[in-house]
């Protein structure tokens, strides 16, 4: 088990510091900005991609309408754990086929999640471009998956989970850490 | 092993067969219902398959002929990227003498996962679902795809998307079933799930010769009203569920001829007009044209009975899926 890093750390506590998610959602944007065309899409990974990608298309005045996909059809642990509940249909309102997309989501882990994705887009026709945004890179891939923005890294040990919420009213996301 | 009660569910009382809807907790119709939508979805695509079940078998099992019900279990189970085996027993392989139950051995031993079976005796689908259990292969899956009278639960579920997918709420709905309720599986899957569902004003529309003793309290006392007059019984009703004239079904004269049959129970534009302005007309198919009813309201704007068929992918493939994963 590493150590935590100091800086990381609240008094006395082995809770890494949270980062604010507003924040690594602007400066997310500001990273994405030079690299948006008029042909860039956005699509966002139910749901906490899709509340960053719903932020991100706002902010970046992207002009392809917005994306989002839902991939519990395509996750590699369905023998395990069955069928996802909550599942909802996929909305992808633009044209894959040759496109720019620029998959969200929020944290950045295993790499499955990212897979499981793509391989959905895919169904849809053949992209020319795929980028992946990621508000936090907490380490732990167990696939070949690296992201093109990424305005965070952390560490966390395999017990917990970052889990990024959005507060039904004022629409704020903050990242909270649960224990599995 | 199941500690429920109920067969179709697993110890962990998720739903390990689809044999019935009768005693189906709401919650579970419901699940059901809202992951059939994305599926309906999948439908939209480039490429219509999702991999699910990928590298699982299905053997469709149809021992009494069945076209449209067949199609959409294999079109559902091909979405879901599974391997289809369609048999057709007829009757000349039944002569060379292999029971229910050593057909079922033959085909688990062949690494099937899920049957989905249609049989002309009632029960047929639970027998072959307890003798998995007793042969501990209950990983095998089993879906109940019309026996006898007793119950067609997919295409009842198929019929409640389809309703909530027009009328959203089903506690506001007043919905008759008419026609031949006594030979009906399907109407009996109706039934349940309308009350299951909440449906406040249930009306079964038939002969006397066509509506089975005691279909008054089918799901519990009080809640199905019973007409034999079609006119009453359309009064301000939100949805008409036909039912098909089962002609090869019928034992003596139940109808002294389909011409009268159709004046009196057949859904003309005249009778529809005393249901509400929006009402919508369903059909389980195949439908008589000119029996049970008239071609302006099968054709007409009223009727959704295509969209059925469509739907009905959606849900089998959830079916499938949820049984899969369960």
């Amino acid at each position: 088990m590493p150590k935590p890093h100091a800086s990381s750390c609240k008094t006395g506590s082995i809770m890494p510091t949270l980062p604010e998610a507003t924040t690594l959602c602007a400066r997310l944007a500001e990273m994405m900005r030079p690299h948006v065309t008029p042909l860039t899409a956005l699509l966002g990974i139910r749901t906490g991609g899709a509340w960053i990608a719903e932020r991100l298309h706002r902010d970046l005045g992207i002009k392809q309408p917005l994306g989002s996909i839902d991939i519990s059809f395509y996750r590699d642990d369905f023998s395990q754990r069955g069928l996802a509940k909550g599942a909802k249909a996929s909305q992808i309102p633009f044209d894959v086929e040759g496109a720019h997309i620029v998959i969200v989501d929020d944290v950045l882990y295993t790499g499955r999640t990212i897979r499981a994705a793509i391989n959905e887009l895919f169904d849809y026709g053949r992209p020319a471009r795929v980028d992946l945004a990621v508000l936090v890179d907490r380490g732990g891939r167990e696939l070949p998956m690296a992201a093109t923005w990424c305005p965070h890294t952390l560490v966390l040990p395999a017990s917990q989970t970052l889990v990024l919420e959005q507060e039904p009213v004022e629409g704020t996301l903050a990242f909270r850490i649960a224990e599995k | 092993m199941n500690m429920t009660g109920n067969p179709q569910l697993n110890g962990h009382g998720e739903l390990q067969h689809l044999i019935t809807l009768e005693g189906l907790p709401r919650e579970i119709i419901a699940a059901i219902l809202d992951t059939a939508e994305p599926f309906a979805e999948v439908a939209e695509r480039e490429v219509k398959k999702v991999p699910l079940l990928r590298g699982k078998s299905v053997f469709n099992l149809f021992f009494e002929n069945s076209t449209r019900t067949r199609t959409t279990f294999e079109i559902a189970a091909k979405r879901l990227s599974a391997d289809v085996i369609n048999l057709n027993i007829n009757t000349s392989s039944a002569s060379k003498g292999e029971s229910l139950l050593d057909t079922v051995d033959n085909l688990a031993a062949m690494q099937a996962d899920m049957f989905v079976v249609r049989h002309a005796s009632s029960g047929a689908p639970y027998l072959i679902a307890q003798h998995l259990a007793a042969t501990r292969q209950s990983h095998i899956h089993v879906i109940n795809a019309g026996d006898g009278r007793h119950a067609h639960p997919t295409q009842g579920l198929l019929d409640m998307y389809t309703i909530r997918h027009y009328k959203k709420d089903f506690t506001k709905l007043t919905v008759a079933v008419v026609g031949d309720i006594l030979h009906s599986r399907v109407a009996r899957s109706q039934l349940h799930a309308l009350h299951a569902l909440g449906v406040p004003e249930i009306r079964v529309i038939a002969p006397k010769t066509l509506m089975p003793g005691g279909v008054a309290g089918m799901v519990g006392a009080g809640h199905l009203r019973v007409f034999h007059d079609m006119r009453e019984g359309l009064k301000g009703v939100d949805v008409v569920m036909m039912l098909r004239l089962q002609n090869e079904r019928m034992l003596g004269a139940l109808l002294p001829s389909p011409q009268e049959y159709f004046k009196y129970y057949g859904l003309t534009p005249d009778k529809l007009a005393l249901a509400k302005p929006d009402a919508i007309v369903m059909h389980p198919g195949p439908m008589n044209r000119g029996i049970e009813i008239d071609s302006a309201v099968a054709d007409g704007s009223h009727s959704v009975i295509l969209p059925q068929v469509t739907f009905g992918i959606a849900v089998r493939m959830a079916v499938m899926s949820m049984l899969a994963g369960n």
